[in-house]
C-alpha cells in the first residue's frame, strides 16, 4: 500500500472485503437460481416438463363407466350422478388400465361423506350438510345412505 | 349451537377459516422496528451531535445490531423448509415487495450496521487486539482486517466516513420499517391492511418502540453494571421519546379518524372486530395502555419536577407499557387484519399453539435470543469507554 493512502488503508480492505461480500452473493445467487428460471414466466421453465413427465393418476370417469355399467344404473336419477367416481374412490388410472392387476380397495364411508358434507360455513347454504355430532348416531353414513344413491326414500 | 367448526362465525371462504400468519409474523415487524428505531436514535444523536444522550449512542447500535441479527428467524421459522427457506436471502428480486427482503436486509446489515459499528469501534478494536490473549483476542485481530493504524488522521477519516454512513444510513432505517409496513399497506384485497398511512405508521411506532428499547436496556446494563445512570441522558431520551409517540399517536388516530368519517363497506366489519375479539389487544393494550398511560407519564415529567428515583419509575414502567403497547399494534395489524373475511360477513379466530413450530415457545425464545446477542456484543465490544480494567483504551 502505498504511503499516500496510509491512513485509508484499513478502508480499502473493508471496501474489498464488501466487494467480495457482494461477488459472493452473486456468485451464490447465479448457482442457486436455476438456469431455465423466467424462461416462460416468474418460475423454473423446466417444472412444465418435470410436470408434464409424472404419470396420469385419475383416469376420468369416462373410463369407469365404461366396465362398472352396474354402477352407472345405480347412480342414474340421484343426486350423486354428476360427482366423479375418483372424487370418492380416489386416483385409479392404474387400475382403470389392467383391473386385474390393482384391484382397489373401497372408500371408507365413515370418513369419506364428511369430506364433501361437513357443515361448514363457507359451503353454499343450499350444498346438503350435516353436523356429524347430531346426525347418524355416529354409524358410518353407509349404514343409511347407499354411497351410490344417496336419498333415503 | 354447536357448529361443527369452533371459533368460525357467520361466512369465511374456506381459506379464511385458518390464520396463516402466526404470532411469529408479528414478531417480524416488532423486532424489525426495534432495529430501525433504535438506529435512528443512535443517528439523530450522531447527525445533530446531541451530547447529551452520548452514553446511549453505541448501546443503540449494539441493540440495533443484536436485533436485526435475529429479525429474519422469525420468517425463516415460519417458512419452514429449512433446506431452502436461506434461499430469501440470495435470491431476491423486485418483482414483489416481499421478495425484496434479501436486498433491504442485507444492504442494512452489511453496509450501514456493521460498517458503521466497526468504524465507530474501530480504535478499540486495535488496542484490544494488541493487548488481548487467546482466542478473543484473534477475534479482535480479525476485526481489525490487519490494519493498525490508529493515528488521529485514521481517526478523523473514520469520523467522517462514519458520519457519511450515519446520514446514508437513516433513509436505509426508513426504508428497512417503511418496507414492512408497506408489505401490509400494499395489499390491495385487506381493507384493514391497504392503506398508504401504513408504511409511515409503521415507520413511527418503529421509532418510538426503539426509544423505549434503548432507554430500557440502557437503564437495565447500568444496573446490571452496578454503573451509574446518567440522569440528564435519561431525561434526554425520555423526551425524545415523548415527541416520537406524539406524531406516531396523532398519525394512528389519523388513520382511525379517516377510517370512522369515511365508513367505506368494510368499516362495519372493522368496527365490530374491533369491539369484540380485538377489544382487549386493540383498545386496552395498544391504544390506552400502550398509548395513551405512556404518553401522559412521559408528559408529567415534562410538567412537573419530579425526584431521580421518581423519573427512573417512570421511564421504566412508561418504557415496558411501550414495548406491550407497539407489539399489540403489531398484533392488531398482523392477527386482525385476518380474523374478518374478505366477504365482510363472518370472522375466524386465532388459537396460538404453544410449543409448536410457529408457537408462542419459540416466539418467547426468538424474543430473549437478542438480549443473549446484545450481552455478548456489550462483552465483546463494551460500548462505554471507561470499562474498568481495560485502562488502556481510554
Ligand atoms: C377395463 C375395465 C375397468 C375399468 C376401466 C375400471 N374398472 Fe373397476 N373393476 C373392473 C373389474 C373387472 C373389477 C373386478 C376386479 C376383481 O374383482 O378382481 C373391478 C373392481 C373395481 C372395484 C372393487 C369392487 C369391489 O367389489 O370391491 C372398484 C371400487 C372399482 N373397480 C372402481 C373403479 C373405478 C372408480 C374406475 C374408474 C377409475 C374403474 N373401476 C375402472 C374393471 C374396470
Ligand atoms: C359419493 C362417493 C362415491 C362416488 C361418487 C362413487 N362411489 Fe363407488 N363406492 C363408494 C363407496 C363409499 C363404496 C363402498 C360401499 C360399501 O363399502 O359398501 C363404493 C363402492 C363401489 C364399488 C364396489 C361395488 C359396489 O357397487 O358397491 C364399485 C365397483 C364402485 N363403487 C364403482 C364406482 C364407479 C364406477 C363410480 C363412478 C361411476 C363410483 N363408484 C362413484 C363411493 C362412491
Ligand atoms: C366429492 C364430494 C362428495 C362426497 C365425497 C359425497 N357427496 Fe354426497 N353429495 C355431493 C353432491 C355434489 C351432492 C348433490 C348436491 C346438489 O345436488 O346440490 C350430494 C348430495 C348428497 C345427499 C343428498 C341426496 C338427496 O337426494 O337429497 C346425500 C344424502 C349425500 N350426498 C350423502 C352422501 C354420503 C352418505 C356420502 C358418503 C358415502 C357422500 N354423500 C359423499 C357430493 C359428495
Ligand atoms: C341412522 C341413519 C343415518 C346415518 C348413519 C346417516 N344418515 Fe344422513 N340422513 C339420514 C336420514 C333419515 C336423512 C333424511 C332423508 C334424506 O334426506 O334422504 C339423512 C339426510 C342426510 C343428508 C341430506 C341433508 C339435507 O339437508 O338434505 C346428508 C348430506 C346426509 N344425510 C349425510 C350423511 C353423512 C355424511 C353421514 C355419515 C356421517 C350420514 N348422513 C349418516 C339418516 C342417516
Amino acid at each position: 500500500m502505498s504511503s499516500r493512502f496510509k491512513d485509508q488503508e484499513h478502508l480499502i480492505r473493508m471496501g474489498v472485503l464488501l466487494l467480495a461480500g457482494i461477488i459472493v452473493f452473486f456468485v451464490l445467487r447465479g448457482v442457486m437460481v436455476p438456469r431455465d428460471f423466467g424462461e416462460y414466466g416468474h418460475y423454473r421453465g423446466g417444472a412444465l416438463e418435470d410436470n408434464r413427465a409424472r404419470p396420469a393418476v385419475y383416469a376420468g370417469r369416462k373410463a369407469c363407466e365404461e366396465c362398472h355399467e352396474e354402477v352407472v344404473a345405480a347412480r342414474k336419477g340421484g343426486r350423486h350422478a354428476a360427482v366423479g367416481c375418483e372424487a370418492c374412490h380416489g386416483p385409479l388410472a392404474k387400475h382403470a388400465s389392467d383391473p386385474a392387476a390393482a384391484k382397489p380397495g373401497r372408500p371408507d364411508a365413515k370418513t369419506i361423506c364428511l369430506v364433501c358434507h361437513l357443515e361448514n360455513v363457507a359451503r353454499p347454504a343450499k350444498f346438503p350438510q350435516v353436523n356429524p355430532l347430531d346426525h347418524g348416531e355416529g354409524k358410518a353414513c353407509s349404514d343409511c345412505h347407499k354411497p351410490h344413491q344417496p336419498k333415503i326414500s | 349451537m354447536e357448529t361443527a367448526l369452533p371459533g368460525v362465525q357467520g361466512f369465511l371462504y374456506p381459506n379464511e377459516i385458518e390464520l396463516q400468519w402466526s404470532v411469529l409474523i408479528v414478531l417480524y415487524p416488532f423486532i424489525t422496528g426495534l432495529v430501525a428505531g433504535a438506529f435512528i436514535l443512535a443517528s439523530l444523536e450522531r447527525v445533530f451531535n446531541v451530547q447529551a444522550v452520548k452514553p446511549t449512542y453505541r448501546l443503540a447500535l449494539l441493540t440495533a445490531l443484536a436485533f436485526l441479527l435475529v429479525a429474519p428467524l422469525p420468517l425463516q421459522l415460519h417458512l419452514g423448509h429449512p433446506e431452502r427457506s436461506l434461499e430469501m436471502y440470495l435470491t431476491p428480486h423486485t418483482s414483489s415487495a416481499m421478495a425484496m427482503f434479501g436486498f433491504i436486509y442485507l444492504w442494512y446489515l452489511m453496509a450501514v450496521l456493521l460498517l458503521e459499528i466497526w468504524l465507530d469501534y474501530r480504535k478499540e478494536i486495535v488496542l484490544r487486539a494488541q493487548s488481548t490473549p487467546g482466542m478473543l483476542g484473534w477475534i479482535y485481530k480479525l476485526m481489525t482486517l490487519g490494519s493498525y493504524n490508529i493515528s488521529p488522521q485514521s481517526l478523523e477519516i473514520d469520523d467522517k466516513v462514519g458520519k457519511f454512513i450515519t446520514v446514508v444510513g437513516i433513509p436505509s432505517a426508513f426504508l428497512l420499517h417503511g418496507y414492512v409496513g408497506f408489505i401490509f399497506g400494499s395489499i390491495k384485497a385487506n381493507p384493514w391492511w391497504s392503506t398508504p398511512m401504513m408504511p409511515i405508521v409503521f415507520l413511527f411506532s418503529a421509532i418510538v418502540s426503539g426509544i423505549a428499547a434503548v432507554l430500557l436496556v440502557y437503564m437495565l446494563i447500568s444496573f446490571i453494571q452496578g454503573r451509574k445512570t446518567d440522569m440528564a441522558c435519561l431525561d434526554t431520551t425520555a423526551r425524545y421519546l415523548l415527541y416520537a409517540f406524539l406524531i406516531d399517536f396523532g398519525l394512528e388516530m389519523l388513520d382511525l379518524i379517516h377510517r370512522i368519517y369515511e365508513a367505506d363497506e368494510s368499516f362495519k366489519t372493522l368496527d365490530f372486530m374491533v369491539h369484540t375479539q380485538l377489544y382487549t389487544s386493540q383498545v386496552l393494550l395498544q391504544i390506552i395502555f400502550g398509548t395513551i398511560v405512556p404518553i401522559g407519564l412521559l408528559a408529567l415529567v415534562q410538567l412537573i419536577s419530579l425526584s431521580e428515583a421518581a423519573r427512573k419509575g417512570i421511564y421504566v414502567i412508561s418504557g415496558l407499557l411501550t414495548l406491550v403497547g407497539i407489539f399489540a399494534m403489531r398484533w392488531n395489524v398482523v392477527i386482525g387484519g385476518q380474523l374478518f373475511s374478505k366477504s365482510f360477513l363472518g370472522y375466524t379466530t386465532y388459537k396460538m399453539e404453544f410449543a409448536t413450530r410457529e408457537g408462542l415457545l419459540p416466539t418467547i425464545i426468538l424474543m430473549l435470543l437478542p438480549f443473549a446477542i446484545l450481552w455478548a456484543l456489550v462483552k465483546l465490544l463494551p460500548p462505554w469507554q471507561d470499562e474498568a480494567g481495560h485502562s488502556h483504551s481510554s
